[in-house]
């Protein structure tokens, strides 16, 4: 297994506001990783800080590149897609463009088109909706256009924020199935930050616990949904 | 019924012009969220520089592309130098920003030219158009090459990849760095193609209000009142206020007693007042609702 992400000793400010406290942590090529935590504790930050959007201090590579300094625009070339909260959905404009801004860095337009065929199998509503704007879908359904718009840069590494927020449950169900067959057969590994702790850890192989800016636990999904103490302490369930 | 007739057309060809103004002026807008007040006296440096051309020799059409590059770098150069640094100023630093701009441009292009009134030449002649006295070739040339530009517009913005992230990056600018798009570089391009727009606005007016250092002051006006008309927020209404306000321009000229030709101009600030009471979105702008 080699290691795809590795963090080390960031440290995040929101102006004066330091927000991350020396935190470490790895990825494997491959795995489903979840970063678990209350509110406020930094999971957010975390992946805002892993493609520059917030000011850091710290290492953070990638594939043995340091990523520090770079622009967030640049860290997407790297492979790196990342679905923010909100899922950051280009409202005005139809779902299908907002498909082709996800691969906006390609240059292979016949892979492009193949892909977004591949994406309406994935996701059989958008093909419903391909004319439609994208502001006028459900939450449900716009998260699924975020995470086919991330998937279509053909990233390595894909960086999901609270991908369940403001979703009916049987939707997350779904989504959260959908997911993990991207994970595996399409080969992307993910960081998924969750605050629903229970459905992050059966469907991650990974997982950290972290509370106000620093790693407090980690280690196998399931031994950490199986562990009550753990359970009970962090993640409220 | 043919002063009429005569007084629309003859709108509509000046109000091609207005809406070339406030189609780069909502450009420029819909990028930083600010309104260029120097719009008009970039278009006007240009038309000094095709003038000037023409003056060493070079055909008119020639000069006219040569313009157009000139006009679309220095939109960029503009923006690199002097607003890219302004871009988290409050709005009242940017605003300074545009009236030095405005200053600096009009006092260099005095001072390079001078003050003194120029002829500039049409490239469609002045004879009647097709043989009838409504409209002159001038007029067609300038309503023609309008639309040609707009029909451009259009498919840039549309069906090229470029178009597509320039629009996604003004929509919103967050998502677009995440899908990999140079934002800031984005906005250059965005006074690059506004720069150049004003130019042929200014090439195409030129030989109607002739050719000196002030002569876009009433033209960037009603291309204010066309953005504000149309909706700051939509390219296309810009369009359609500028098309809007050259007719209602020619009509309230003719027909409201009193306003004559001297009176056209407070026609457009008007204008502006009432549309910002009444309907502050303009004709086809968003509502901009703000969650607090």
């Amino acid at each position: 297994m080699t290691t795809l992400l590795n963090v080390k000793d960031l440290r995040a400010y929101y102006g004066q506001v330091q927000a991350l406290h020396g935190l470490s942590f790895s990825l494997n090529e491959g795995s489903l990783t979840t970063l678990l935590g209350a509110n406020g504790a930094g999971k957010t930050t975390t992946l805002r800080a892993i493609c520059n959007m917030v000011r850091s201090t710290g290492g953070i590579e990638f594939d043995g590149k340091p990523l520090n300094n770079r622009s967030t625009e640049s860290i997407v070339r790297f492979g790196i897609a990342h679905v923010p909260q909100g899922r950051g959905t280009f409202t005005t404009m139809t779902v299908e463009e907002n498909l082709q801004l996800g691969a906006i860095t390609r240059k292979d337009s016949a892979g492009i088109v193949s892909d977004i065929e591949r994406m309406y199998a994935h996701f059989p509503v958008l093909k419903q909706r391909h004319t439609q704007q994208a502001g006028t879908l459900s939450g449900g359904e716009q998260q699924m256009l975020a995470v086919a718009r991330a998937l279509m840069l053909r990233p390595r590494l894909m960086l999901l924020d609270e991908p369940s927020f403001g979703l009916a449950p049987l939707v997350v169900r779904d989504l959260f199935g959908i997911l993990g067959k991207i994970n595996r057969e399409d080969k992307v590994s993910i960081l998924v930050v969750e605050q629903n702790a229970q459905l992050a850890l059966e469907l991650a192989d990974h997982a950290y616990v972290i509370e106000t800016g620093r790693i407090v636990m980690s280690g196998n999904a399931k031994d950490i949904a199986n562990n009550e103490e753990i359970r009970k302490s962090y993640l409220g369930y | 019924m043919e002063l009429f007739t005569n007084q629309v057309l003859a709108g509509i060809a000046t109000g091609a012009i207005y809406a070339c103004m406030a189609l780069a002026v909502v450009m420029i807008y819909q990028a930083i969220d600010h309104l260029n007040f120097a719009q008009g006296e970039m278009a006007m440096f240009s038309t000094f520089i095709s003038w000037q051309l023409m003056q060493w020799g070079i055909p008119y059409w020639a000069a006219f592309v040569i313009t157009l590059a000139f006009s679309f770098i220095g939109g960029i150069a503009i923006e690199r130098i002097l607003f890219k640094p302004l871009a988290k100023a409050p709005i009242l630093t940017n605003v300074a920003g545009f009236i030095a701009l405005f200053a600096i441009i009009n006092s260099s292009a005095g001072l390079i030219w001078d003050f003194t009134i120029k002829q500039y030449p049409t490239p469609f002649g002045s004879a009647p158009f097709l043989g009838s006295q409504l409209i002159s070739t001038h007029q067609a040339g300038m309503i023609g090459v309008t639309v040609l530009l707009l029909f451009g517009l259009y498919f840039f913005f549309q069906y090229t990849r470029i178009g597509l992230a320039m629009r996604a990056a003004a929509s919103v600018p967050e998502s677009a760095r995440l899908v990999g798009i140079n934002t800031s570089w984005m906005i250059a391009l965005g006074w690059g193609m506004a720069s150049a727009i004003g130019s042929i606005a200014g090439m195409l007016i030129a030989p109607v209000v002739f050719l000196e250092p002030n002569m876009m002051g009433g033209v960037l006006i009603y291309g204010f009142a066309a953005a504000v008309l149309g909706g700051l927020t939509s390219p296309f209404g810009a369009v359609v206020g500028g098309f809007l306000v050259g007719i209602f321009e020619n009509l309230a000229g003719t027909y409201i007693p009193g306003v004559g030709n001297e009176l056209k101009l407070p026609i457009a600030l008007a204008l502006i007042i009432s549309v910002l009471v009444v309907k502050p979105a303009g004709l086809f702008g968003r509502h901009i609702v703000k969650r607090v």
